[in-house]
């Protein structure tokens, strides 16, 4: 066996060597600041959770007997006499994604140390999630008028209302937070508060927001396209 | 802290996936505007699902550049999602092909 003390302490050895080295050498096991890490453990948990939402949905949409609600039909609407289907859905997913876009331009400038660029990209990120939400409510209220609830709707199975009401009502929920947050941090950003401490906060709640979009990513396909 | 700790890139590698987002989700948009049916549906769908995914966590979430020390604690504890995924497919068509047999008006 052969002693590497040259790679060992540092994080620079790669593959599978270099992992055993991070995880057994006297240092830290992973080379990152104690918030990113935990935002990743957090981010994980939250995977769970919403695997576990997916995963009920599919079970009880595999096993109603009656004809599941067409989603296409359902959030379809009428655009200046044009029948769209599925278009608000498709246009918050582009809200979703331009405010990724935005976010990780925030990243990258935070570690250039421009503050007021990153300042005004995540007010842009935060704006964008706001409008998400607000087509979500929009999308709701409509539902709702069509008498689609929990237990019941006129569609057919009576599993999508309680499905889509929990799984787009977490999910929203998770933008919410992520608004505030994302006001929060860019304030702070504005007023030079990490000046001292680094921009690693940035990074940290860029990951949150990815994840955001990345649970939508899974519930627009699963939900929306299936 | 070591040199690694922040994360910095061109910039131009995020317009180009932020485009490439873009484009993919449009495609699966197309999927459902132009009724592409059965196993071509749900193929395309979940093609253009986890290139958008892998995207997102490679490049944006910046997990490409990251240690594999991140990696395998990232990832390796969804292989018990894909296990429930399995169990849940096999319990949903037990339930509705009972639900068929004792409940059929």
């Amino acid at each position: 066996m052969t002693i590497q003390t040259d790679t060992s302490t540092s994080y620079t050895a790669p593959g599978i060597e270099g992992m055993v080295s991070d995880w057994s050498a006297d240092k830290q096991a992973f080379d990152m600041p104690w918030g990113k890490l935990m935002m990743w453990i957090f981010l994980l948990s939250d995977t769970f959770i919403f695997s576990i939402f997916l995963t009920g949905y599919m079970t009880v949409r595999l096993s109603a007997t009656d004809a599941w609600p067409n989603p296409s039909e359902v959030f379809a609407l009428e655009i200046a006499g044009h029948h769209l289907p599925l278009i608000l859905i498709a246009i918050m997913t582009f809200a979703l994604i331009t405010s990724s876009g935005t976010m990780a331009m925030a990243v990258n400038y935070a570690y250039r140390g421009d503050r007021r660029k990153t300042a005004w990209l995540m007010a842009a990120t935060a704006l964008l999630g706001a409008s998400f939400v607000g087509m979500q409510v929009f999308e709701w209220s409509k539902l709702i008028s069509e008498g689609v609830r929990p237990w019941g709707n006129p569609m057919g199975a009576a599993q999508f209302g309680s499905a889509f009401f929990m799984i787009t009502g977490f999910h929203g929920l998770h933008v919410t937070a992520g608004v505030i947050y994302l006001s929060i941090v860019a304030r702070k950003v504005a007023r030079g508060d990490y000046e001292q401490k680094g921009y690693a906060i940035v990074e940290i709640t860029g990951l949150y927001w990815h994840f955001v979009d990345l649970v939508w990513v899974f519930i627009f396909a699963f939900f929306y396209l299936w | 802290m070591s040199a690694t700790a922040g994360q910095q890139h061109p910039i131009g590698i995020y317009l180009k996936i932020w485009l490439l987002l873009f484009v993919l989700s449009t495609f699966s948009y197309l999927v459902d505007f132009f009724h592409v049916e059965g196993y071509l549906r749900w193929t395309l769908i979940l093609v253009f699902m986890f290139l958008k995914a892998g995207f997102i966590i490679a490049i944006f979430m910046h997990v490409a550049w990251e240690r594999l020390a991140l990696k395998y604690v990232l990832f390796l504890p969804l292989s018990a999602v894909a296990i429930l995924i399995i169990l849940m497919a096999v319990e949903g068509d037990y339930t509705f092909l009972t639900r068929h047999l004792y409940f059929d008006r």
